[in-house]
């Protein structure tokens, strides 16, 4: 029988693993993907939740955040494709249109 | 056995998601992705949540990741060697804060007491229905048609917003 602890700490060293590549990362598409990993993390956490307190609704959370996740990455991709139009490159330390 | 499958599954995910996050090409980067993603939904199936393991085979490694791969191949990106950022301190600053917070997340998560949250066991009156479609549609559908609805509109919004922002091309000269 695995414990709740393996599962949260799974779900935790996922999301870390996440969080360091936006940090390192400069390809935006690749920090798109850790964004995705980090969302999957946090399912992970909902669904072991909903598995020892014996109560569905963090079934019905997931199904949510894959709806969310869904449409972010629908617009998401869109604007990486209208910024290359104008760019022409998708490292994030060459883009800085918002420098004030 | 459950306890094999877990380590199995969950040392694949994790060295599928680091190659994920180390790798230089993005292609190779979205095949890893995908790969985490299948032995997730393993993961989800030793959780009883049946549905939610297909889902995420069906949405994320199906539609989600071939968007991201339709994207890369459209964009044809020369990879440049060893893309990390310039800023060296920021990396270190990032990587020290990311990789304390999980230390002391682990540290915390390791001394929680399994009979705190072993309560909701007593009621298992439910559990051979546990995250079988016909209940989580049965929650869906009567307990949050009203978000549901909401979610129907935000993907209506997302495919509205996409579409424009594909075809829009912002004018540069002022």
């Amino acid at each position: 029988m695995v414990s709740l602890n393996s599962y949260l700490i799974l779900g935790a060293i996922l999301f870390s693993i996440g969080a360091v590549g936006v940090f390192t990362r400069r390809n935006v598409l690749i920090i798109y993907m850790c964004i995705e990993l980090m969302l999957n993390a946090v399912n992970l956490t909902f669904i072991a939740f909903s598995k020892f307190l014996n109560d569905m609704n963090g079934h019905v959370f997931v199904f949510m955040i894959m709806a969310v996740a869904a449409a972010e990455a629908a617009v998401g991709l869109a604007i990486i494709i209208s910024l290359f139009r104008n760019k022409a490159t998708i490292y994030v330390d060459e883009i800085n249109l918002s420098k004030g | 056995m459950q306890l094999l499958m877990f380590y199995i599954l969950g040392f694949g995910a994790v060295l599928s998601a680091s190659l994920m996050v180390t790798n230089v090409r993005p292609v190779t980067a979205a095949m890893n992705l995908i790969l985490t993603m299948f032995f997730l939904s393993g993961i989800y199936v030793l959780l009883n949540a049946h549905l939610i393991a297909a889902l995420q085979i069906i949405v994320y490694a199906g539609a989600i990741m071939v968007l991201f791969l339709f994207v890369i191949l459209l964009l044809n990106v020369h990879e440049k060697e060893g893309e990390t950022a310039r800023r060296k301190v920021m990396i270190q600053f990032g990587s020290i804060v990311v990789v304390g917070t999980l230390f002391i997340v682990i540290a915390n998560l390791a001394a929680i007491d399994p009979s705190l949250v072993k309560a909701g066991d007593a009621v298992s009156g439910v559990v051979n229905q546990f995250g079988t479609t016909k209940a989580v549609g049965n929650m869906l559908f009567k307990d949050f048609l009203l978000p549901f609805e909401i979610a129907s509109f935000l993907l209506l919004a997302a495919i509205v917003g996409a579409v424009i922002l594909g075809k829009r091309r912002i004018d540069d000269s002022k």
